[in-house]
């Protein structure tokens, strides 16, 4: 996918320490189909678990009878709210989800119970057989409505709302533009659906092997509503098939320890497809109401914008979601005015929560759309236009703060444009707007071009220390080498972390030979692998550790043979400060910035779309790993496209209507543009290795440049994403079917 | 559960008395994903993939496609001979789902989104039954009578779908939100037939059946050359209208009705300006 000069210059630098492709150590076996995921967990004598889920958005449990359930053959255990011993509730800040619903259920696809049986069939239906009585409710659907309705939770209905003022609120520009904007409800559709399996133990606790993104956050929730010490929770990492956030929040793991315990028993499960769209939190959908201000030469004067992001039932991430989506709703740029507006809040729609570009995303179709509206009200070049206004080192962000790290964003947008445009219409009819449907023949194609410019913040913000944990340990193997084990709780959920900790270790202690642990709660926290986080984070802690190997190694006059040497270090990052009232404070530690061009070929007529190309400028402090870097720019890409051509979870009154990938569309490789990518290494002050985090930046600009470059071809006012084939070849008739869902 | 699994039409009729109610499983792209969602749990199951006769095919005057023909030979080796059919044949799934499914079970599950349907309305094909009173053949209109719904009896199968082989162009169109591996918003064929001076028009994902265009059909086999193979754009864009108005669509989560009926007037348009270039 990616133009073959960059691919070559990665896959040219051979070696295994920093700086090189190292290769992956799960790479081949992923390839070969032997890596075992988390959904091949297998122990003798296991049973299978199965969740009873509310097929109402908003209901009033009136009884629910599990003595049918109960009775049938094979059926071991069926739990609901009266058998959870500890916390009856849990939850990633906020613990205000019920692991399972009691008196009320606020979604649809909400856990009410769960059963064990010796066959998934027999779970099934022993599932089916569980009797609930509800007292159907009208769901509270309408975000805006949500602020001042009845709450729907004891918690209110509001779970943020972050007002940004910075500079003079009343100050005024002489050229005004305004738009409306809608983000839909995205799904991070990982490939490898939720699973897991908990094993009793003999003193009483339990051991959880998992796929998740924070084996300690997630231990800390289960021992609560377990009413057991965390000591004896024991979670191990099993075989992530993705994540994208969709693994911060707790799904299956509170349920599968129940069962275990209830039953004395191993008990697995395995959501299925569609269970699995119901088992995690989505994306948030956003609506969002933009003003901009300028000069007449086109410096930004003041950015006023309104969001409301609907965060479903529960709290999730919600909190952290808006304050990212309103710290960042200008967008990479020198604003000195603003008032912001952001709101979370609680519907009975599907919970929402983290997915790569958290928050930023959403804001970034807002104010990158606003930007073109400002240009061609300016009457000024877009990608001008952006340059003039680029945020640089010390410039203060609208939260007040100013930005010490390294913020090329000049150079991200110089190197985006930089790239040569592809040629024109291709000669294969499958890569034309509708590919293999052969729709259009070339003569019908139009090609557009657009531009967008992101940013967010890496790692935790507002104060929260995320620390990561690592021990490594030096001796000699049996015959006579050095080998290096590291054990770090850090998730493995595709990111390449583990492939990181080898090159860290090879290239501070010059050992070849480097074992990872398996990650588990055995050591500390890694912290959650999110945000952009673990280079940063657990990579500093591995080299810490290194570096605290190498001084006991240089105090034994590097004599390996007395013994191993191990050592244990933690990573903070630099601390940082909560937003104040008026949405200003120190909230962030550092923030990756990324360009992208989009050029792309519609079918106006059938409103097909075919994205061509994207060339990105990426801010990457430092390549540790070029290919690495590579992949996460081109699957951060092929999300962004997602989102801006076809990816949404629909939902109608609050039941989600596509929960499955026969329907719920992900690019495919007809979809998926070709990739030319500069990576701009600029070293951050403060991050280990000078390395900045790069799996959220490609996700974050690539949807607003796909939709600038339709709008560019077609002509068509294009307010909402995913962008729909009427929405281009039929916009009044389009405008109307949107009104009624 | 009993699985029987048959190396002949005769014994899987046998099975099919014997085991009565049973579920036919051919490549089972319809019947699995049913299962795996609950939808369906059948007592007994006939599997026809050891049918060896069920896979053949013969392309002469008459082209007959065993049941067991599946999407990949279709798209590999009758992409020649039947080009609208391999080019359905083509947006079917992912490669893998086409080693699998086959004609007989697109015809048998009658899905209104069946992608091969639209093409062999447009041929006038029928459907060869094979039942214990002997065979008997339908024509698709008459087989395919409801959405999932078809005139198959309790104890028969499908043996082959057969039409005449017309002379002309063969088109197919589909149109759906992603590039590959998508079921249709709406789709088209578009066979000439300059023997019999017709242009067939079939239509998929716009009525509860596969839809002939007929109106359409009639205005326009008038105002062909037929010597040329060729139409000018006012018979072209009236038969793309008259098209537009045969669809019968339905709004659902995967598109408007209002879409899906722009959809077939410019698939038709496109497609008969490919096949009789004004």
């Amino acid at each position: 996918m990616t133009d073959t000069s960059t691919r070559e210059r990665a896959d040219r630098v051979v070696g295994h320490g920093l700086g090189t492709s190292a290769p992956r150590p799960d790479g081949t076996p992923k390839v070969r189909g032997q890596f075992a995921f988390s959904s091949d967990l297998w122990a003798d004598e296991m049973l299978w678990g199965r969740t009873v889920r509310s097929p109402h958005p908003s209901a009033r449990i009136v009884r629910v009878d599990t003595t049918v359930a109960e009775a049938m053959a094979g059926v071991h255990a069926v739990l609901t709210a009266a058998d959870v011993p500890g916390r009856a509730t849990y939850g990633l800040e906020h613990t205000d989800q019920p692991v399972f619903a009691s008196d009320v259920v606020r979604y649809h696809g909400e856990a009410v119970a769960v059963v064990a049986a010796d066959h998934p069939e027999t779970a099934r239906r022993a599932a089916a057989a569980v009797v609930v009585d509800y007292d159907v409710a009208d769901p509270l659907v309408d975000p805006e409505a949500a602020i001042d309705a009845i709450p729907i939770h004891p918690d209110g209905n509001v779970f943020r709302h972050v007002r940004i003022v910075h500079g003079d609120p009343d100050a005024a520009g002489d050229v005004v533009v305004e738009g409306a904007y809608e983000v839909g409800m995205q799904d991070q559709a990982f490939l490898g659906p939720e699973s897991g399996l908990a094993i009793p133990a003999e003193d009483g606790g339990v051991d959880l092997y998992i796929s998740t993104q924070w084996l300690h956050v997630d231990r800390d929730q289960v021992a609560a509503c377990l009413n057991l010490e965390p000591e004896r929770v024991r979670l191990t990492l099993s075989g992530v098939g993705g994540a994208f956030g969709a693994r911060e929040d707790v799904s299956l793991q509170v349920h599968l320890c129940l069962l275990a315990l209830a039953t004395g028993r191993p008990v697995k499960m395995l959501y299925s497809r569609e269970e699995s769209f119901f088992g995690h939190v989505h994306r948030h959908p956003a609506r969002m109401t933009y003003r901009h201000h300028a000069t007449r030469t086109g410096d930004l004067v003041k950015v006023e914008a309104r969001l409301v992001l609907d965060g479903g039932a529960y709290a999730s991430s919600s909190t952290a979601v808006i304050a990212n989506a309103s710290c960042f709703a200008a967008g990479p740029y020198r604003v000195p005015n603003a008032v912001i507006d952001g709101w979370a809040v609680r519907t009975n729609n599907p919970p929402c929560g983290a997915m790569r570009g958290f928050g930023a995303v959403q804001a970034c179709f807002g104010h990158e759309s606003q930007m073109d509206r400002l240009a061609a009200a300016l009457g000024m070049d877009p990608v001008d236009l952006r340059l003039r206004n680029a945020l640089r080192t010390g410039d203060v962000l609208p939260t007040g703060q100013r930005i010490t790290g390294v913020a090329p964003v000049r150079e991200c947008i110089e190197a985006a444009v930089a790239h040569p445009l592809p040629p024109p219409a291709a000669d294969d009819p499958l890569e034309r707007p509708g590919g293999a449907g052969l729709t259009v023949d070339s003569a019908d194609v139009r090609r557009g071009v657009g531009f967008a410019v992101g940013f967010k913040n890496l790692l935790y913000s507002e104060g929260f220390d995320d620390y990561s944990t690592a021990a490594v340990r030096l001796e000699l193997a049996a015959d006579g080498e050095p080998v290096a084990t590291v054990h770090c709780a850090a998730a493995e959920v595709g990111q390449g972390f583990v492939t990181l900790a080898q090159q860290v270790v090879r290239s501070e202690l010059g050992v070849e030979r480097v074992v990872l642990r398996t990650a588990d709660t055995g050591v500390g926290s890694a912290g959650s692998t999110s945000a952009s986080r673990q280079t940063w984070m657990s990579g500093g802690a591995v080299q810490a550790a290194c570096e605290a190997v190498k001084i006991a190694l240089a105090a034994r006059g590097g004599d390996l043979s007395a013994g191993p040497i191990e050592e244990l270090r933690e990573h903070h990052h630099r601390p940082t400060s909560p937003l104040d009232e008026r949405g200003q404070g120190d909230a962030h530690v550092s923030y990756a910035f990324a360009a992208h061009r989009a050029v792309v070929d519609v079918d106006p007529g059938l409103g097909l779309v075919r994205v061509v190309q994207i060339a990105t400028g990426q801010d990457i402090g430092r390549a540790l790993n070029p290919l690495a870097v590579i992949g996460q720019i081109e699957g951060g890409i092929a999300q962004g496209v997602g989102l801006a051509v076809m990816e949404e979870v629909l939902v109608a009154d609050g039941c989600i209507q596509n929960p499955s990938f026969t329907d719920y569309l992900i690019p495919t490789a007809l979809d998926m543009p070709a990739v030319a990518a500069t990576l701009i290494e600029q070293p951050e002050p403060g991050a280990p290795f000078g390395a900045k985090g790069v799996g959220e930046a490609p996700t974050i600009s690539s949807t607003p440049a796909v939709v600038a470059a339709i709008r560019a071809a077609t002509g068509v006012e294009l307010a909402r994403v995913p962008v729909r084939a009427a929405d281009i070849a039929m916009p009044q008739a389009a405008s109307r079917g949107a009104a009624q869902t | 559960m009993t699985i029987a699994r048959p190396r002949t039409v005769a014994d899987a009729l046998d099975a099919l008395g014997a085991l009565p109610g049973a579920q036919l499983l051919a490549g089972g792209t319809d019947l699995m994903v049913e299962i795996n969602f609950g939808r369906r749990s059948p007592d007994d199951i006939v599997a026809l993939r050891r049918v060896a006769e069920l896979g053949a095919f013969e392309v002469g005057e008459e082209v007959v496609l065993g049941a067991g023909v599946t999407y990949s030979v279709l798209e590999h080796d009758l992409a020649d001979e039947l080009p609208a059919l391999a080019a359905a044949a083509r947006t079917v799934g992912s490669p893998q789902i086409r080693n699998a499914g086959t004609v007989g079970g697109n015809v048998g599950t009658a899905s209104p989104a069946g992608d091969t349907l639209p093409v062999l309305a447009a041929l006038d094909a029928a459907v060869t039954l094979a039942g214990p009173e002997g065979d008997r053949t339908l024509p698709l209109d008459a087989f395919i009578t409801g959405p999932k719904r078809t005139a198959i009896r309790p104890g028969e199968l499908i043996r082959d779908v057969r039409f005449r082989r017309p002379r002309g162009p063969q088109l197919f169109l589909k149109v759906g939100p992603r590039n590959a591996m998508v079921i249709s918003v709406a789709c088209c064929a578009v066979v000439v037939d300059a023997d019999r001076r017709r242009v067939g028009i079939g239509l998929g994902s716009v009525g509860p059946r596969p839809l002939r265009a007929t109106a359409a059909e009639d205005a326009l086999a008038p105002l062909v050359d037929w010597d040329a193979l060729r139409a000018d754009r006012d018979a072209i864009q009236r038969a793309a209208a008259l098209s537009a108005e045969a669809a019968e669509p339905i709004t659902d989560h995967r598109a408007t009705a209002d879409y899906r009926r722009h959809c077939v007037g410019v698939l038709v348009e496109r497609a008969l300006t490919r096949g009789l270039e004004p």
